[in-house]
């Protein structure tokens, strides 16, 4: 399986990749994240119990309390935020919440990324160019 | 985004460097959300203060309150002097009530901290409400007023009772908004996007404030953030107050992330079904009947075990003085039992009413607590050894169970008074 390109709009600027973490499930920040270590915590979350340090995480969008931005402002700065936000549903949560992140953020893609990306695909993002390559974890493991 | 000049000028740091970095954050907000433009505020909820330890330490180590603010208030690395804020700013609730520090498990020093960025606070012109409703202490926005605030339940009161308008802003966008009076005109602020998506049939009769929580919990993990238009038929014996319509939009906003809904002929910008659509369908047709309600109710009470209660809190959203006052009549005579605590959480001004008309020796002469400016979500702070807690709020039993592991009862506030004095759990769907 070769890899896979998503086009869309820059929402925060930057490159970074690394592996998916993918959810169909909307994600509260303050008391839904432990800016700790980067879990989630909320208790009838699908990713309960999940960190997303360092992963690309792949989301429909923010939910909840208004410390969203506040909870991912913590985990850039206790260094367990996310390496870069693929997202579909804008929210003024999310916005706030990516900018103050400084992680590589966006959103309004042509084709479906909760459908198309899957947790583990190695994900890379250039945000500045509005475009997001996916190699599948299947293809990777074929390739080694 | 296009800006104005008066905006350009603030951007370019003529005003100041802290007002230079409040437009530089706005303006990368605004691209963010893909806003054409910002809008004036004069009406800005927020929070300013440092509670945490994190927040302590960082202030420590980087130059104190300007830190704090210029780091969680501005997204600047950049350590500015922060000036009087601009626009009418108020104090959303804090990490602890610093006048109860044993109990919220707070040192000292954190305390001294406290008080001196209180004082900070104050000290930009920022008033001291300490709450998650500020609507219940003097600051009611008119209809159709700009505002920037924060805090989801207060958020959505704001929009759909009062008719304001305002996003869900956050720490760093409220603090912006404090010292430049702008923000990003998008979402909530533009007319259009204030109309319903789903149309709510209520099948069955709403009353009491429990009831109004278990429909908003219901309606917001239904709807998700879009705008929910309930239509209640015959179905409202009594007229929603205050009381009940804070509660219910506390849970459709934790539940899921509704900001503004409409109900007809009760709510300002639902007179009618037609205005509450405007030109637009219903996406979705959503009933709630008795089936929607047990099952909500069984949803909130799923990880309600043991029926030992250890600790019972009221005041989520913080209680007013109608709530304090009923409180105060279901408890006189009664003691909250040597298992159990309990702690009430209201405004530090509406506690200084309830110590006039006596409420606070009726429930301290009970073996209650009062308490102000926090609740247990936001301080993490329970009586020892809590394992079991009793809630008359659907956003508190949504919260506090995945922020502390404890088991949590939803009920009346009847349910909740009688598990204080009994130390056990009795509440039902009636």
């Amino acid at each position: 399986m070769s890899s896979l390109m998503l086009r869309g709009r820059k929402v925060v600027g930057g490159k970074s990749e690394g592996l998916a973490l993918v959810t169909t499930a909307f994600i509260s920040g303050w008391g839904g994240v432990d800016p700790r270590s980067g879990t989630i915590i909320e208790t009838h979350h699908p990713l309960r119990g999940q960190s997303f340090k360092g992963r690309v995480l792949v989301f429909p969008g923010a939910k909840g309390s208004s410390g969203w931005s506040n909870t991912f402002h913590m985990c850039r700065l206790m260094g367990t935020a996310p390496a870069a936000f693929i997202f579909t549903h804008m929210t003024t949560k999310i916005a706030l919440g990516a900018v103050v992140t400084h992680a590589p953020a966006m959103t309004d893609f042509d084709l479906d990324p909760l459908s198309l990306i899957a947790t583990g695909d190695w994900v890379s993002v250039n945000a500045d160019e509005g475009w997001v390559e996916v190699r599948p974890a299947s293809a990777t493991v074929t390739a080694n | 985004m296009k800006l104005s000049d008066i905006e350009q000028s603030m951007l370019q740091g003529d005003q100041g460097a802290a007002i230079g970095r409040a437009m530089d954050l706005l303006v990368r907000y605004g691209e963010a959300l893909g806003a054409e433009c910002l809008v004036e505020t004069r009406n800005v909820c927020g929070t300013v203060g440092a509670t945490t330890p994190f927040m302590r330490d960082f202030a420590q180590a980087r130059g104190g309150m300007d830190a704090v603010f210029s780091e969680f208030n501005l997204d600047s690395d950049q350590v500015v002097n922060i000036p009087p804020v601009r626009a009418f700013s108020s104090h959303l609730q804090l990490g602890f009530d610093p006048e109860q520090p044993v109990r919220m498990g707070v040192n000292e020093e954190t305390i001294r901290f406290y008080k001196t960025g209180e004082r900070f606070t104050a000290g930009l012109g920022v008033q001291l409400l300490n709450t998650c409703t500020p609507y219940q202490v003097g600051n009611v926005p008119t209809r159709g007023e700009h505002c920037a605030w924060m805090e989801s339940s207060a958020v959505i009161y704001c929009n759909s009772v009062l008719g304001a308008r305002t996003n869900t802003e956050g720490r760093e966008s409220t603090g912006a908004a404090m010292l430049t009076e702008r923000i990003p005109y998008w979402g909530y602020h533009l007319p259009a996007n204030r109309l319903g998506t789903h149309l709510v049939e209520l099948d069955i009769a709403i009353e009491g404030t429990s009831e109004w929580g278990l429909l908003g919990y219901f309606i917001g993990d239904q709807v998700k953030d879009q705008i929910p238009v309930l239509s209640p038929q015959q179905s409202l014996a009594r007229v929603p107050g205050l009381t009940q319509l804070k509660h219910f939009g506390a849970s459709a906003s934790s539940s899921g992330g509704v900001e503004m809904y409409h109900i007809v002929g009760i709510t300002p910008e639902a007179q009618s079904l037609e205005m509450a659509f405007g030109q637009r369908r219903p996406t979705e047709v959503i009933h709630y009947g008795a089936r929607e309600r047990r099952a909500t109710y069984e949803r909130l009470n799923a990880n309600g075990n043991s029926r030992d209660v250890d600790y019972v809190m009221l005041g989520c959203p913080h209680y007013n003085i109608e709530q304090l006052w009923e409180l105060a009549r279901m408890i006189e005579g009664r003691k909250v039992h040597t298992n159990c605590e309990l702690w009430v959480f209201t405004p530090r001004a509406i506690k200084t009413l309830a110590d006039q008309n006596g409420y606070t020796r009726i429930i301290e002469a009970a073996g209650g607590i009062m308490m102000s400016d926090s609740c247990s979500a936001m301080s993490r702070a329970v009586p020892e050894g809590t394992q079991v807690v009793a809630l008359d709020s659907a956003k508190q039993a949504h919260y506090l169970p995945a922020i502390l592991g404890v088991q949590a009862w939803f009920g009346t506030t009847q349910d909740c008074v009688n598990a204080a004095c009994t130390g056990r759990w009795e509440g039902g769907l009636a």
